[in-house]
C-alpha cells in the first residue's frame, strides 16, 4: 500500500486535472444539473471513450471526473470491496490524474464511486455516491426501442413493469428479481438502481447523500437528490422484502449486512462473509481491540 | 441580435480576465451549483477570482463562466445585454447569445427584467432536460423564515427569504412546479451567494 501511495502521491502533469478535457467536463456538469432537477429521469450525454473498456465503469468514472475537486477524498468500491481489481484501478486512476486523497473509510469519503453496492455504514449529508450503471433503462427488457421507452416515461405509463412483476408471482409465487430491482423516484419516474442487490434498495430512500448514476456505453446520466422518496415497486398483497440469511458473517459476526457466499474447498464447504469489506474490517478490528489493561487476567 | 453581440469588432483591452485557473475554479463553482440544486433553498457561496462585469452579480457571472461553452445558448435581459457582460462571456466561453427566448438554454436576468415563465422553454414530457436554466439576480438572499420550501433535497422544510422578486413570482412558480416533469430551474443569485430552485421544489409563501 505504501509503495503505490508513493507512486501516485503526485499528480501526472501531462494530463488535465481528473483526465477529461474541460469542455467534456462542462457538458457532463450541465447534464448532471438537469439530472438533479428531474429526479430519476435519464438524461442523454456525450459519453467519451475512456482508457478502459465499456463495462468497467466508464460512466461512473466520467461522472466522478466531472465533480471531483482537489480537496475531495475518494473511495471506490466494487461489489462492496475496496480491494478488487476494478476498485483498485479506478482509485489509482484518480490518484494519478487528480492527485486526490483516497480512503477505504466510508465515513471519511466525500465521493464514493460504487459498482453494484451501497455501503452498509449510513451515508451522511454532503457525501456523493456515484454509481456505475450498465443498463440505465429499467424498461429495456420489456420494450427495447428507446423511442418507445422515452414515451412510456414521458406519460408515466409503467403498466408493463407491473405485469412483469406479476408474471414473476404467477410463475414462482414471489417477485423473483433480486438485483437491479426497479424503483419509483419521487412518485414519478421508474428507475434502475443499477445492479445493486435489492437488499440495498431501502438505503436509497431519503438518503442524506446525493446519488448520481453514470452509464457510459448507454450514454445516460441520472440522479436522486438527498431526502428523495425512492420506493421499490411491489403489490399491496406482495410487499417488497429484502434478502435474509440464516447465518451471520463468518469473519465479523454481523447479522445486518449483505453476505457473499464463499466456496472454500472442492467438497462444497462454504462460508458467508460481508460483501462490504470496510464494514467487516471495522467490526473485526473493534472485536479484537485490546481491552482496557486493568481488567486482564 | 443583442447590441453587444453584433458584427462590431471586440476591443480586447476592455474585456476583463476570466478564472486564473480555469479547471479548478470551474470545478469549485460547479459544485456550488450542484449543491444548490441538490439542496434547494440552501444558500451556497460561489468562490471565484474572476472579476465580474458591470451589472453582474459575482455569483451569476462565475456560474456562467464555469458552465457555458460554444455548445450553449444564452439569453440576456436588456440591462445585461447592453453592459460589458455579453462581450466578456462570449470571449471567455464562446457561448451563442440569442435574442429569441425559445432558443435559450440559459437565461441571465435581473429579477425585474425576468420574462414571464410561460414564455420560457420548459422542455417536453419526453425531453424535460431541454428546459431552460435561469440565473436571476435578486437584491438579497437569507435563510430567515419567509418561504417554506419542500421537495426532493430537503429533509423537512427549508426556510428562504428572497428580496427583489415581484408579487407574481409565487403564482408563476406554482404553475411551473405543477407542470413537472416540464418546467424551468432557477438559480437565484445575490452577491457571491446562490440558492437553487429546481422545478421539483414546492414553495409556500
Amino acid at each position: 500500500m505504501s509503495d503505490t501511495a508513493a507512486i501516485f502521491a503526485a499528480r501526472d502533469p501531462h494530463v488535465n486535472f481528473a483526465y477529461l478535457d474541460e469542455r467534456t467536463k462542462r457538458m457532463i456538469r450541465r447534464t448532471l444539473l438537469k439530472a438533479v432537477c428531474i429526479p430519476g429521469h435519464q438524461v442523454p450525454f456525450g459519453s467519451r471513450e475512456m482508457p478502459l473498456p465499456y463495462g468497467w465503469g466508464t460512466g461512473g468514472i466520467q461522472v466522478t471526473a466531472a465533480i471531483l475537486g482537489p480537496t475531495d477524498t475518494l473511495k471506490v468500491i466494487d461489489q462492496g470491496s475496496d480491494d478488487t481489481v476494478n476498485a483498485v484501478n479506478i482509485r489509482h486512476f484518480f490518484q494519478r490524474t487528480a492527485g486526490v486523497a483516497v480512503t477505504t473509510d466510508t465515513r471519511a469519503a466525500d465521493i464514493i464511486q460504487t459498482r453494484h453496492r451501497i455501503p452498509e455504514t449510513p451515508l451522511r449529508e454532503g457525501q456523493i455516491l456515484v454509481y456505475q450503471v450498465p443498463a440505465p433503462e429499467p424498461l429495456q427488457r420489456l420494450e427495447p426501442r428507446r423511442s418507445e421507452t422515452r414515451t412510456l416515461h414521458g406519460l408515466a405509463e409503467y403498466g408493463l413493469m407491473h405485469v412483469k412483476l406479476y408474471e414473476d408471482i404467477a410463475r414462482y409465487g414471489h417477485i423473483a428479481t433480486t438485483y437491479d430491482y426497479p424503483v419509483r423516484v419521487n412518485e414519478r419516474y421508474v428507475m434502475s438502481p443499477s445492479p445493486i442487490p435489492k437488499f440495498d434498495n431501502p438505503k436509497m430512500h431519503r438518503s442524506a447523500a446525493l446519488q448520481l448514476f453514470g452509464a457510459g456505453r448507454e450514454k445516460r446520466i441520472y440522479a436522486v437528490p438527498p431526502y428523495t422518496a425512492v420506493a421499490s415497486l411491489a403489490f399491496e398483497d406482495y410487499p417488497f422484502s429484502i434478502q435474509r440469511w440464516a447465518s451471520a458473517c463468518a469473519l465479523c459476526g454481523a447479522t445486518d449486512s449483505f453476505l457473499d457466499e464463499w466456496v472454500t474447498d472442492d467438497r462444497g464447504t462454504r462460508m458467508f462473509v460481508c460483501s462490504d469489506s470496510h464494514y467487516c474490517a471495522t467490526r473485526q478490528a473493534r472485536a479484537t481491540a485490546p481491552e482496557p489493561s486493568h481488567g486482564s487476567k | 441580435m443583442n447590441a453587444a453581440t453584433g458584427g462590431t469588432p471586440l476591443d480586447l483591452n476592455a474585456v476583463g480576465p476570466g478564472f486564473s485557473d480555469p479547471p479548478l475554479a470551474s470545478q469549485a463553482v460547479f459544485r456550488a451549483a450542484l449543491n444548490a440544486f441538490a439542496r434547494p433553498g440552501r444558500i451556497q457561496r460561489v468562490a471565484s477570482d474572476a472579476p465580474h462585469p458591470s451589472g453582474a452579480a459575482p455569483a451569476a457571472a462565475a456560474l456562467l463562466l464555469a458552465l457555458l461553452d460554444p455548445d450553449c445558448t444564452l439569453w440576456l435581459a436588456p440591462r445585461l445585454a447592453h453592459g460589458s457582460a455579453a462581450a466578456w462571456l462570449r470571449f471567455h466561453t464562446g457561448c451563442r447569445i440569442v435574442s429569441e427566448l425559445r432558443e435559450a438554454q440559459f437565461l441571465w436576468s435581473d429579477a425585474d427584467q425576468m420574462p414571464p415563465f410561460e414564455h420560457l422553454p420548459a422542455g417536453s414530457e419526453f425531453e424535460p432536460e431541454t428546459a431552460a436554466t435561469c440565473l436571476v439576480q435578486v437584491e438579497a438572499l437569507g435563510d430567515t423564515p419567509g418561504w417554506r420550501l419542500q421537495g426532493p433535497g430537503i429533509e423537512r422544510t427549508q426556510p428562504l427569504t428572497v428580496r427583489g422578486l415581484d408579487a407574481t413570482f409565487l403564482a408563476q412558480w406554482r404553475a411551473n412546479h405543477a407542470a413537472f416533469p416540464r418546467g424551468i430551474d432557477l438559480l437565484l443569485c445575490a452577491g457571491e451567494c446562490v440558492a437553487g430552485l429546481p422545478r421539483t421544489t414546492c414553495i409556500e409563501g
